[in-house]
């Protein structure tokens, strides 16, 4: 059946900001679907506030809306665009909540728009717990056993049933109040009495206990003429009772029969065919006793998911790209399969691989926070590897994931570790569980011992027990031969582990040194879908340890391109959105590009993106194999073979690389790993501010305590404390004291003379400027100018900022880029920078000068119509600013500086991730900002005014902006003279203001009524914490004291607001910034426009002037 | 420690691929195909299709599952060697009864692990499907290589009579509708399940079996199942379908039995370069247009007798008109036929999978409702 040809023009919904559960995977699934809409000749319209992500640059959609994902901007957006059909299945949980928003705001009736993908129904019974569970039971499938109870005898009787343990609900109590896992009798009595009691109809639910069992899913597509295909089975090593995007999760399922797959494949598509999607791809979960094989479908999800994005990278099938052909109308027999050309999408990939995920956690960004897996989702990204073995996947993917650990034996076990302990440890799924049960087998414990403190599948187990044995082998060996070696090397395990177990070979280097002499090189194998059966057509690779090679020759010049690496908090989607732009500018010009990351939720690891994905760990040893593979293979088909290596774009991950590649030998392109390093070097870097005639903030280098405490003393206290090379502000603090200094050296950091401590006076109220701009040795180029909206001491990351900068005068202006460029000249940049300022007293200080592609790079390219990246990749190369000026890439002339009247206002803010985040007691975490980063995701808002795009930003992240209700205000008291104007202007607004005494006083002052809320500690009956928890809040304004820390009251206020969901501003500037927004949006102004609208204007007036 | 023996892989064309000994440590030669399946090796295993053939596994974590007692397509192993990247040495399934390689070894199956199975499969699609031997025994790939150059050929091997059973027996259904017989060329345990999941009790019969012994116990229908060797061999049960057509006889075959319907219609078989051998394989189903994701293995297909045939124009044969009424949409390989002027209809894959999906099993209802129509029209008549 062909394409319908009744659809012309389609709204794609985009996911909106990154966060915990929805990354970038949702940009991967969009903007294949935009590309594919496009290639089939319809016109695409787009909304999705992200800047970062590819599919909202202008060339993938016809009209772009950076906009909040929002009922109201969303039906401007139909309005204005008139779409023929909306599709919302590639958009995550957001995407699809919006569609649910419209539908039951009668929007898509009033305009005449068609859902595709899913239909209403279908979301809904795929979404309502209850509908799906019906769906379930009418296909033949099972769901928990349960029973509803009325009386603690029902209780018992049905406990008795099911046996323990059980999980108890009480009916009709607000967000799961009650609810409780019961593994004894006592338990039960304490959960279900209390649960009887606190129901309006005395009424409990108990249900079966899965936990523990093992977890498995299913990713399905359905095309219109009800074909279906299973395209991947994942099965999880972390049991039931861990969510599964925090789980380390395996693809293809290893432990099930042909029998019981099958079952479970007609099972999912029984369901898939009840719930109705009509066309694309869905989810299925599914949990299994492992003692009896009983079989519980636990969820679906309607749509595209994050673990669809794991099942595209591990097979090769691109299941959002063949969702939105779907969703046209085409089948699956009418769709080629691109790997093959050959063979259609109609088939189930097969794998003659395995594919490990491992997920990446940053717990250590919020203290208090629960480590504790559950099943919400904590994990802020993920790796993927494949391997020909369970083994070796298993190991690239642990040295895949960033941490400190690179795999087992890389770190020393914990100090006082011992069997018991370890096994107990076992008992609490953890980041890090299988290194828990690596060290408890390594420490004598059976692997029946270790299933039963964590449930993982004994088949898992006895693979990491056979590393150990290998392991032990290695230690043990007279001579690490080659037979041996190459065991090591076909379990996956990397030159630093094989290093650590052989101290006398010289550590990883010498490993390699031994390894290259002995001729023990991987192989690179293809992802084909089909297991070798049809001719492969893309390059697609991973590395193993066989005999032959898939790497095809190649006399282009060759370029790698480094990717980023999971993503985790400081290090996100902004690094591979300028790694995908290094790509395309460099595939523009003729080069051949190869893409080197282990990130399967990215556009980066599409095999679409460059002309070759290699998917390896980012470590020296895997990249360095790749150089090889491809500059070998490229020099004997009579090419040059790799003639650079681009490392800037990727963030921390290939920059830490960077040095170690070059003296390798492999040709780094673009700014010098030793200027990049000179930037980070503070005594060099210092020596260059002199020599520049800059000012930066008094500051040293500490390695110990004492010489910390002498810097200190001699630039006076408050100082900023950090350590060395970092990105995302790990480990930074802002510190007021001697004894809080003592404890940050002993406690944060790991302060050596190889890893210094940075000290800094911190600047109280400055102006905090971000700047990003270009120079190819000769030339300079300033990108954009942002001003932020967070004093200095918020982290870069976490503060929202406004481009072109609007308090800066001219003056201002012209010498931050005249103090840009020196900078540029002087660290020898070749491609990007991005330049911190501080402006306190009319001064600018330096805070810190990174010479790579800053977090900033999209939000500016966006707000100003020039792609940064792509420039920087092509600079990297040799190109000219003049030249990509002439091009039309940059500006012809001016740049980022001289924004006029006429330019519009782009404002970025960020999404935090506090309510994702319990603490061991069940409380909120604290929600105040500072200088380590915290927030996972951004949006941007763009209107003719601050107020305006404010307010949108605003929207973007929380979905909501009260323009009217209750605002709470309590801030420190050197806030307290300038929180008057805000809250003045709320007041006229039709605010009714809560403030705690001592800022209700100076309101009342200033002629503010208000009423009077206790301090939570005051102990009396209303307070402020109680109040934001009753929900009666609609806006909390509270700024930390001067010292902040753990339960003061300023934390209890913030963590009331974080877990009420009640916007919450933390600092002075947020809450006039936050004034204007709202003062904007009630009068009602917020209107659309589309980035190529934008842009257009803005090169259009550039173009006008020249 | 890696306690295995080296082991050898010689291909007839002299490329040598290097392993370690996995179940019985001997020497075995047959032909070298691939299986894609990333499930169901005790099924492939004990398919008597398999009969003669090294197989190897593009999977690579084989034997995760173990051997269980439930999941036996026939009375023991049947392939002539096995080939695997990764063997596993655990089981871990509620269902297992021992270990794949005990199950191998007890069973005096040669196997060869650690072997770079891609390449082989690269190898094999190239160069197609051609004898192979393995030995664990010794490391000679010279003196292998002339042993492997001596075997017989699979194209013009007459396998059916090593695998068929020597006496007819029959799987009762619960409570019976129908009654068919089925020729045994190498029937797989699943087909008379599902036939008796729909009221038919199946007798079984040697593929030897004359038409008036299939017949004698007046079957509603007759059944040609799956089997090995070359299909251009099988020149008895060709003869005995011609039979059963004549007689209006309804019949089903599947695998070895769609050749032999085709070569009774007139058609001709002929090799595949490599097979198709997994369970990923898509077929178009021409009566409905729908696509069906099947269990596939084979190694020798019908020709359809023209470009118009192959196209889905009905064509005309001894029997009446003929459609090719399913093909494979990977490569249109011929994989169903219908009769449209006798009751008779068969695939080249298998609907009783076991392993594999089971999209096909509506095939058994096709085979009801061609009993029920087939006697309609007799008693109309």
């Amino acid at each position: 059946m062909p394409k319908r040809d009744d659809l012309k023009h389609i709204l794609v919904i985009g996911s909106g900001p990154i966060q915990i559960g929805q990354a970038c995977e949702f940009d991967y699934s969009g903007t294949q679907a935009c590309r594919v809409l496009r290639e089939e000749g319809l016109r695409v319209t787009l909304v999705n506030s992200n800047p970062a992500t590819i599919m909202t640059d202008p060339e993938f959609a016809d009209a772009t809306y950076v906009e909040p994902i929002t009922t109201e901007v969303i039906e401007q957006i139909i309005a204005k665009e008139k779409p023929d059909a909306i599709l919302a299945t590639l958009g995550g949980q957001t995407a699809l909540n919006a569609a649910v928003a419209l539908h039951d705001a009668g929007i898509l009736t009033k305009y005449g728009v068609e859902l595709i993908g899913a239909d209403m129904d279908a979301i809904q019974r795929g979404e309502d717990r209850q509908q799906f569970k019906e769906v379930v039971l009418s296909v033949g499938g099972e769901v928990p056993r349960s029973a509803v109870c009325h009386t603690m005898d029902e209780v018992r009787d049905t406990v008795k049933d099911l046996g323990l343990p059980v999980v108890i609900r009480p009916s009709f109590t607000m967000g799961g109040l009650g609810s409780g896992m019961a593994h004894t009798w006592e338990d039960v009595d304490r959960i279900a009495g209390n649960g009887l009691a606190e129901s309006p109809t005395t009424e409990v639910l108990i249900e079966e206990s899965v936990l523990g069992w093992k977890e498995y899913e299913l990713e399905l597509m359905r095309d219109r003429d009800d074909n279906v295909v299973v395209v991947c089975s994942i099965e999880n090593v972390d049991p039931m009772g861990v969510h599964t995007g925090d789980s380390v999760t395996v693809a293809p399922s290893m432990t099930l029969t042909d029998r019981e797959y099958q079952h479970m494949r007609d099972v999912g598509i029984a369901i898939l065919r009840e719930v109705g999607v009509d066309t694309g791809g869905c989810n299925i979960q599914f949990a299994i006793d492992p003692a009896t094989g009983r079989m519980i479908v636990i969820e679906m999800n309607p749509r595209v998911s994050r673990s669809s994005a794991l099942a595209s990278k591990a097979t090769g099938f691109p299941i959002a790209k063949i969702a939105a052909k779907l969703a046209i109308g085409y089948t699956l027999d009418e769709i080629p399969n691109d790997i093959t050309k050959a063979t259609p999408a109609a088939f189930e990939p097969t794998l003659d691989y395995v594919v490990v995920k491992v997920p990446r956690f940053t717990f250590e960004k919020f203290p208090g926070a629960d480590p504790t897996l559950t099943t919400t989702m904590k994990s802020v990204g993920e790796a993927m590897s494949l391997g020909r073995t369970f083994q070796q996947a298993l190991q690239k993917a642990l040295r895949s994931t960033e941490t400190k650990a690179a795999g087992f034996w890389t770190r020393p076990d914990p100090v006082g570790a011992t069997l018991e302990n370890t096994l107990e440890a076992l008992r609490t799924a953890h980041d890090g569980t299988l290194y828990t049960a690596e060290r408890a087998l390594r420490l004598g414990a059976t692997v029946a011992q270790v299933h039963e403190a964590c449930k993982i599948d004994p088949w898992f187990l006895d693979q990491v027990a056979q590393l150990i044995e290998l392991r032990d082998e290695i230690e043990a060996a007279a001579v690490a031969d080659e037979a041996l070696l190459r065991r090591a090397k076909r379990a996956g395990f990397s030159d630093a582990q094989i290093a650590a177990l052989r101290p006398e070979l010289a550590g990883e280097d010498g490993v390699r040194r031994l390894r290259h002499r002995l001729g023990l090189r991987p192989v690179f194998k293809t992802v084909d879908t089909c297991a070798a059966e049809f001719e492969a057509h893309t390059p697609y690779h991973y590395s193993t340890y066989e005999e032959e090679t898939e790497v095809a020759p190649s006399n282009r010049p060759k370029v790698m391109i480094l990717g980023s690496g999971p993503n985790r908090i400081g290090q996100g989607i902004e690094f591979d959105y300028s790694c995908v732009h290094a790509v395309q500018a460099l595939r523009e010009v003729g080069y051949e590009t190869i893409m080197v990351n282990c990130n399967p939720e990215t556009v980066s690891t599409d095999y679409d993106t460059a002309d070759r994905l290699y998917f390896e760990p980012l470590t020296f040893e895997d990249v360095t194999e790749v150089f090889t593979a491809e500059d070998e293979s490229g020099r004997a088909a009579g090419g040059p073979g790799v003639i650079g290596v681009v490392v800037q774009l990727g963030g921390q991950t290939p920059l830490g690389l960077a040095e170690r590649l070059q003296d390798a030998g492999l040709p780094i392109v673009g700014t010098s790993p030793k200027a990049i390093d000179n930037a980070e070097d503070r005594g060099v870097f210092g020596r260059l501010l002199d020599d520049l005639g800059l000012v930066a903030p008094d500051g040293g280098t500490a390695t110990s305590y004492e010489e910390a405490r002498e810097v200190a003393a001699r630039i006076g206290y408050p100082v900023l404390v950090r350590p060395s090379y970092v990105l995302g502000g790990r480990g930074m603090e802002i510190v007021y004291d001697e004894d809080t200094l003592a404890g940050y050296i002993s406690r944060a950091t790991e302060a050596s003379p190889e890893h210094p401590v940075l000290i800094d006076r911190f600047l109280d109220d400055a102006i905090e400027i971000d700047v990003d701009c270009l120079c190819d040795g000769e030339d300079f180029y300033l990108g954009g100018i942002m001003e932020h909206i967070e004093e200095a001491g918020v982290h870069s990351g976490d503060s929202s900022c406004a481009l072109p900068p609007i308090t800066l005068g001219a003056a201002v202006i012209e010498q931050i880029r005249a103090y840009t460029a020196k900078l540029a000249f002087g660290i020898g940049v070749r491609g990007l920078m991005n330049v911190q300022y501080a402006l306190k007293d009319e001064q600018l200080y330096v805070l810190e000068a990174n010479p790579r592609a800053s977090r900033t790079v999209p939000f500016v390219s966006k707000a100003t119509a020039v792609p940064l990246a792509k420039a920087a990749a092509r600079i990297a190369l040799g190109a000219k600013i003049g030249e990509l000026r002439a091009e039309g890439m940059l500006l012809p002339e001016g740049d980022g500086s001289d924004a006029g009247p006429e330019v519009p206002i782009s404002v970025k803010e960020v999404l935090l991730p506090f309510k994702r985040f319990r603490t061991v007691e069940g409380s909120g975490i604290d929600a105040v900002l500072g200088p380590e980063m915290k927030s996972t995701g951004e949006v941007m808002g763009i209107d003719s005014s601050f107020g305006l795009a404010f307010a949108k930003a605003t929207l973007a992240v929380y979905g909501k902006l009260p323009t009217s209700g209750n605002v709470f205000v309590s801030v420190a008291d050197r806030d307290k003279r300038a929180i008057v104007f805000p809250v003045r202007r709320l007041v006229d607004l039709g605010f009714t203001v809560y403030a705690t005494e001592g800022t209700g006083l100076v309101l009342k002052r200033h002629g503010i009524d208000f009423t009077p809320v206790a301090r939570h500690s005051s102990g009396e009956a209303v307070d402020a914490v109680s109040l934001i928890a009753s929900g009666e809040v609609d806006l909390v304004i509270t700024t930390p004291s001067a010292s902040p820390g753990p339960r003061t009251d300023g934390w209890e206020i913030r963590s009331a607001a974080v877990v009420a969901d009640v916007s919450c501003v933390t600092t002075i500037q947020g809450a006039a910034a936050a004034t204007q927004a709202i003062e904007s949006a009630s009068r009602g102004e917020i209107r659309v426009a589309s980035l190529q609208e934008l842009h257009r204007r803005l090169r259009g007036a550039e173009r006008a002037a020249a | 420690m890696s306690s295995r023996a080296p082991a050898i892989l010689v291909l007839e064309d002299g490329r040598v691929f290097r392993g370690e000994a996995f179940g019985s440590v001997g020497e075995t030669f047959g032909e070298a195909v691939f299986n894609t399946g990333m499930t169901g090796y005790q099924e492939t295993l004990t398919d008597p299709s398999y009969y003669g053939q090294v197989v190897a596994q593009t999977a690579p974590q084989i034997g995760n599952t173990g051997w269980n007692d439930e999941d036996d397509e026939s009375r023991r192993i049947w392939v002539a060697g096995y080939v695997v990247r990764d063997a596993s040495r655990i089981t871990s399934n509620w269902r297992a009864k021992r270990g794949l390689e005990d199950e191998l070894a007890s069973q005096g199956v040669v196997g060869i692990c650690e072997v770079d199975t891609r390449a082989l499969t690269r190898h094999l699609r190239e160069a197609g499907a051609m004898r192979v031997g393995i030995s664990s025994r010794s490391t000679d790939a010279e003196a292998l290589l002339a042993k492997v150059r001596a075997t017989p050929q699979m194209a013009g091997a007459n396998h059916v009579g090593a695998v068929t059973t020597a006496e007819p027996y029959t799987y009762e259904a619960k409570e019976t509708r129908y009654t068919v017989a089925a020729l045994d060329l190498g029937i797989k345990r699943n087909t008379p399940r599902r036939l008796a999941e729909r009221g038919i009790t199946t007798t079984v019969y040697p593929a030897e079996a004359t038409a008036e012994q299939v017949l004698s116990q007046g079957p509603d229908a007759v059944f040609l199942s799956n089997g090995p060797g070359d299909p251009a061999t099988a020149d008895h049960q060709v003869a005995l379908t011609r039979e059963l057509l004549r007689r209006g006889v309804p019949v089903f075959g599947i695998c070895f039995g769609n050749q032999i319907l085709g070569r009774a219609l007139g058609l001709e078989t002929y090799k595949l370069k490599f097979g198709h051998r997994g369970i990923n394989q898509p077929v178009l189903d021409r009566h409905t247009d729908k696509i069906e994701i099947t269990s596939h293995n084979h190694g020798f297909a019908l020709r359809a007798p023209s470009a118009a045939a192959q196209a889905g124009e009905p064509f005309d044969t001894e029997f009446g008109r003929v459609q090719v009424s399913h093909v494979c949409l990977n490569d249109d390989v011929v994989e169903g036929l219908t009769c449209l002027d006798a009751p008779a209809y068969s695939v080249q894959y298998h609907p009783e999978a076991a392993g594999g999906p089971h999209d096909a099993d509506y095939l058994f209802d096709r085979l009801v409702e061609l009993i029920e129509t087939t006697k309609g029209a007799k008693a109309d008549a």
